[in-house]
């Protein structure tokens, strides 16, 4: 999958409530989600985005809540993906859940403000149009890339389900869970 | 093969053999947990699957607490989508208002969570359950849906950094400091995708209201879980767990549940904080840490004492201690909110409730309320809280402009008397 579109770029830290307010946790549409996204710290930042677009950031993306409405806000504004430095634990978790595609480059000083950015998910190669260069990233484990693949986790289950997806384990299709007891043996 | 407690724990909930850190696993999970912002999306999410029926409804606890009592219509729809799920999947563990706490204080307090226990919830703050010597960790609410399904969740083994405490903690010093301390240190993602063992001669002797504090704010620092070590203390508090709530307390053998001798951390910190001061964590990020004293005249308009990370009853008794006989500055708003309702009982009881009261509180039914922002206590424009909460972004209690300072509950209760940021031992 080949993503085209301009740079939006941020700091370090980005956390949860930067990208949408707890006050507009009270729906789940992401159009709506979308009109705040990141307005505490980029006015109209909604209104700056043509689909495609492309968020830049320092280290330590998505810190903060367990909100997925943060991904999903990002995904209501037309962005394509995110590329950091480095994500938070359930920011990288909802991200590949819900099938907001990111990646992660250490070199994130090369890239400015307002750069146009082609970016081939699959080799994970950023090509920096406006300046003419490119940067590689690390590709995601195969068993990320599937969930990716499929379009985020629901799907992915319903792959598992039906046996359809090639690196869900066995175990994932339903089965009787074990006691609570007897999980240990010191 | 030696593991961390936290790699036993995983791997206890799998079908592997061995697991090493930045492997993936599918795991089971012995409780998931959603409240009122994240659930109903879960929900929408497990219906739109197809399927019927949760994989268990007893593993499976659903708590209206972030914007409950509802504040407004919206929120309202949002709790009233957990309550119709759990009467359309047997769900015993819904706690309507009434008999509902902030998740991270009402689930320990129910006997939901015991040592070796895997729990996933979708709400960063459920590592808070790592205290009792469990691996709990935050997800979204896809996550949630998924386990909703099959009980099952994909993690990333993550590696263990392990903190030892040294020393004798002063007097106005506990859970809440040394975290806030750790935080400082290592920075806001100085554990970024890892475990922190919490370990030591001063942890060994925290009560467990302080050990909740402490693991509750390992997401703080970036950590996908916190944990302690099951111990005595951990023991008694479960044994007395299960006896209120007359379940059988099967884990005692859970006693011997701790990291091998020769385990590997990715790191270790050592620190002796015995001449650590209470800590206040500054605006905008929860690492910008400062000792009390260092923190002169800094005016405040409100102090918001309660949360998953200081709303238990030890948190209470020293807010009272400190707030008795006492008042709050003129123009100041104190707000003290008990975590759960047996919290709220206790207060009462003891005549915590009459000392806040007189004190000038407003002494409030548990909520997650001001903490993230959502009601009773928003800030306006320009105005400073000081909270015993565990964020203080940008925005995060309410407009923008605003600053949130974290502290514990004494430096809490000192500084509602003073009106600005103040150490308890200065007071009157």
């Amino acid at each position: 999958m080949i993503l085209k579109g301009k740079v939006h770029k941020f700091g370090d830290n980005i956390n949860t409530d930067d990208i949408i307010a707890a006050k507009y946790l009270v729906t789940t549409d992401e159009k709506e989600l979308a009109r705040h996204c990141l307005e505490n710290i980029a006015a109209d930042f909604s209104k700056k985005t043509a689909p495609g677009d492309i968020i830049v950031a320092g280290k330590n993306f998505g810190c903060g809540s367990s909100r997925e409405h943060a991904p999903r806000s990002i995904k209501g504004c037309g962005i394509s993906a995110v590329i950091a430095r480095s994500f938070a634990g359930i920011f990288f978790r909802n991200a590949i859940n819900v099938g907001l595609p990111f990646l992660q480059l250490q070199g994130i000083d090369r890239i400015s403000d307002g750069d146009l950015l082609e970016i081939d998910l699959a080799g994970g190669i950023i090509r920096n149009l406006s300046k003419n260069q490119t940067y590689k990233t690390q590709p995601f484990p195969g068993f990320l890339q599937e969930i990716i693949k499929q379009g985020g986790l629901m799907n992915y289950i319903k792959g598992c389900q039906q046996g359809l997806s090639p690196t869900c384990s066995q175990r994932s299709r339903r089965k009787g869970t074990v006691p609570r007891q007897d999980k240990f043996r010191l | 093969m030696p593991y961390t407690i936290a790699e036993k724990i995983l791997l206890a909930h799998t079908g592997k053999k061995e697991i090493k850190p930045g492997e993936f696993i599918e795991a089971r999970i012995d409780l998931a947990l959603g409240n009122d912002i994240t659930a109903p999306l879960a929900i929408d999410e497990f219906h739109k699957s197809g399927v019927k029926k949760v994989f268990d409804n007893k593993r499976i606890v659903l708590v209206p607490d972030h914007f409950a009592p509802a504040k407004d219509l919206k929120s309202a729809n949002q709790c009233k989508a957990l309550a119709m799920f759990a009467k359309e999947q047997g769900i015993k563990n819904y706690f309507e208002v009434g008999s509902m706490g902030i998740e991270h204080a009402l689930l320990p307090e129910k006997g939901l969570v015991l040592p070796g226990d895997l729990v996933i919830g979708a709400d960063s703050h459920t590592c808070t359950y790592g205290a009792l010597g469990s691996y709990a960790t935050g997800v979204g609410s896809t996550d949630l849906a998924r386990a909703f399904i099959d009980g099952r969740c994909w993690l990333k083994v993550p590696a263990t950094i392990k903190f030892v405490y040294k020393g004798k903690l002063k007097k106005w010093v506990g859970g809440k400091d040394l975290i806030l301390y750790t935080i400082g240190r290592i920075g806001v993602d100085g554990a970024l995708y890892k475990v922190m063992e919490l370990s030591g001669p001063v942890i060994d002797r925290l009560g467990m209201d302080d050990r909740f504090s402490m693991c509750n704010m390992a997401i703080e620092a970036g950590a996908r879980a916190g944990i302690i070590a099951p111990d005595a203390i951990t023991l008694r508090y479960t044994k007395e767990v299960s006896r209120c709530q007359g379940v059988k307390a099967s884990k005692t053998k859970l006693m011997g549940l701790k990291s091998d001798r020769d385990a590997h951390y990715e790191k270790i910190y050592e620190w002796d904080v015995s001449d650590l001061e209470p800590q206040v964590a500054c605006p905008h990020l929860p690492s910008n840490v400062k000792p009390v004293s260092q923190l002169k005249d800094v005016s405040i308009d409100q102090v918001v004492i309660g949360s998953c990370t200081n709303g238990r009853i030890s948190d209470l008794r020293i807010a009272a201690k400190i707030l008795k006989n006492r008042k709050s500055k003129p123009g100041l708003r104190l707000i003290i909110i008990p975590a759960t309702q047996k919290i709220y009982l206790e207060a009462a009881k003891e005549g915590l409730a009459e000392i806040f009261v007189r004190a000038g509180a407003v002494f409030s039914t548990p909520s997650c309320g001001p903490c993230l922002g959502g009601h009773m206590g928003i800030l306006a424009k320009g105005e400073k809280c000081l909270a015993t909460t565990n964020r203080n972004f940008v925005g995060r209690m309410g407009s923008p402009k605003s600053e949130v300072y974290l502290s514990n509950p004494a430096v809490a209760a000192a500084s509602a008397v003073t009106g600005r940021i103040t150490h308890p031992d200065k007071l009157r």
